[in-house]
């Protein structure tokens, strides 16, 4: 039974989630300047089933709802930011296909830039500690003089190991 | 300690890899923005009486409510249909059913089939209340508190061991 029921389900979920048996139509604004208006809106609208298509691009029965409520809002004259403020406060920042830029997301988008500032640290202190290394003073007559002793004592005890 | 620096990164970077990879993290399961707020404002016409009208009061009902959003035309709440009716039945749950883009006497059909778990049904032909409580399709279902705040939601079918596993342990702790 239970096999049964989850292969209803599965196929239900793909052809059931977006059957449009009570499909309205999708027609465009009469005025071509705010059909243009609310096309261009509905570019940044992400499709709540599909997730990565914008609404003007999916086939969704909800983008076809959400495509409804954009032209009819824009008709109605509301700004393109009360429309997506509308949205948002249903669906969350996520229903913009660009995320916003606010307290939620500003480690997004400040990340690519804390990534080269770190980058930038990390390579400047390893120049850093390049050119410190290298140079050497000259020895000192004292230092010579017993690294010559060591040395002679070094070759002394070659032959005999 | 400074030549480790590159090692520590790669470490971190796979770590944090594996981590987002994790199995039970779903990516596509999107937090609904409802959560803890009060249900969205609606008034709909009743299936039973059309002349009734039903509004967000009903969930302010003083005990949990299941707010489900069903079709006929909509084949997983064919299959989510018996869990509904266990809810209603076995764990006596209050259960309201809004009939999502379909038509009334279409609505009623199915439930007379499949038997009626609802308290109340709530007929939204437009499907604009679907998208005034943030649905992506039908079936979805919202817990909402007594005082009529959305405490959880289930997207899609609650079939077999769901109802078990995610949707009960969720009304146990509003029972606390």
């Amino acid at each position: 039974m239970t096999p049964i029921f989850k292969a209803i389900a599965l196929l239900g979920l793909i052809i059931g989630m977006q059957s449009p048996v009570f499909g309205q139509a999708d027609a465009p604004l009469e005025d071509a300047l705010l059909e243009a208006k609310a096309r261009a809106l509905m570019e940044e609208i992400r499709c709540v089933v599909c997730q990565n298509q914008s609404i003007v691009d999916s086939n969704a029965e909800i983008a076809s709802d959400l495509r409804r409520i954009v032209r009819a809002r824009v008709q109605a004259g509301e700004t393109p930011e009360a429309i997506k403020a509308f949205l948002v406060e249903r669906y969350g920042d996520w229903v913009l296909l660009k995320p916003p830029l606010n307290t939620g997301t500003i480690i997004l988008w400040a990340s690519p830039f804390l990534f080269i500032l770190v980058a930038g640290f990390i390579l400047i202190s390893y120049r850093k500690n390049q050119t410190k290394a290298v140079i050497a003073e000259p020895l000192s007559d004292e230092e010579a003089k017993t690294l010559e002793k060591l040395l002679s004592e070094e070759n002394d005890q070659e032959p005999k190991a | 300690m400074q030549r480790f620096v590159p090692l520590i990164i790669i470490v971190a970077l796979f770590g944090l890899f594996f981590f987002m990879l994790r199995p039970d993290r779903d990516p596509n399961d999107i937090a609904n923005v409802k959560l803890g707020k009060p249900a969205p404002l609606f008034s709909l016409p009743a299936l039973s009486n059309p002349n009734q009208t039903i509004t967000q009061d009903t969930l302010k009902a003083g005990r949990p409510t299941i707010v489900n959003f069903f079709a006929s035309w909509c084949l997983p709440c064919r299959a989510e249909h018996e869990n509904l009716v266990k809810l209603a039945n076995e764990h006596n749950m209050r259960l309201v059913g809004i009939a999502y883009k379909d038509a009334p006497q279409a609505s009623a059909q199915f439930l007379q089939e499949l038997g009626n778990p609802f308290d109340l049904v709530a007929i939204d032909q437009s499907g604009d209340i679907g998208i005034e409580f943030g649905i992506t399709g039908v079936p979805e279902s919202y817990l909402v508190d007594g005082d009529g705040r959305i405490r959880y939601h289930f997207r899609g079918p609650i079939i077999g061991p769901n109802l078990e596993d995610q949707v009960l342990p969720e009304i146990e702790k509003l029972k606390q």
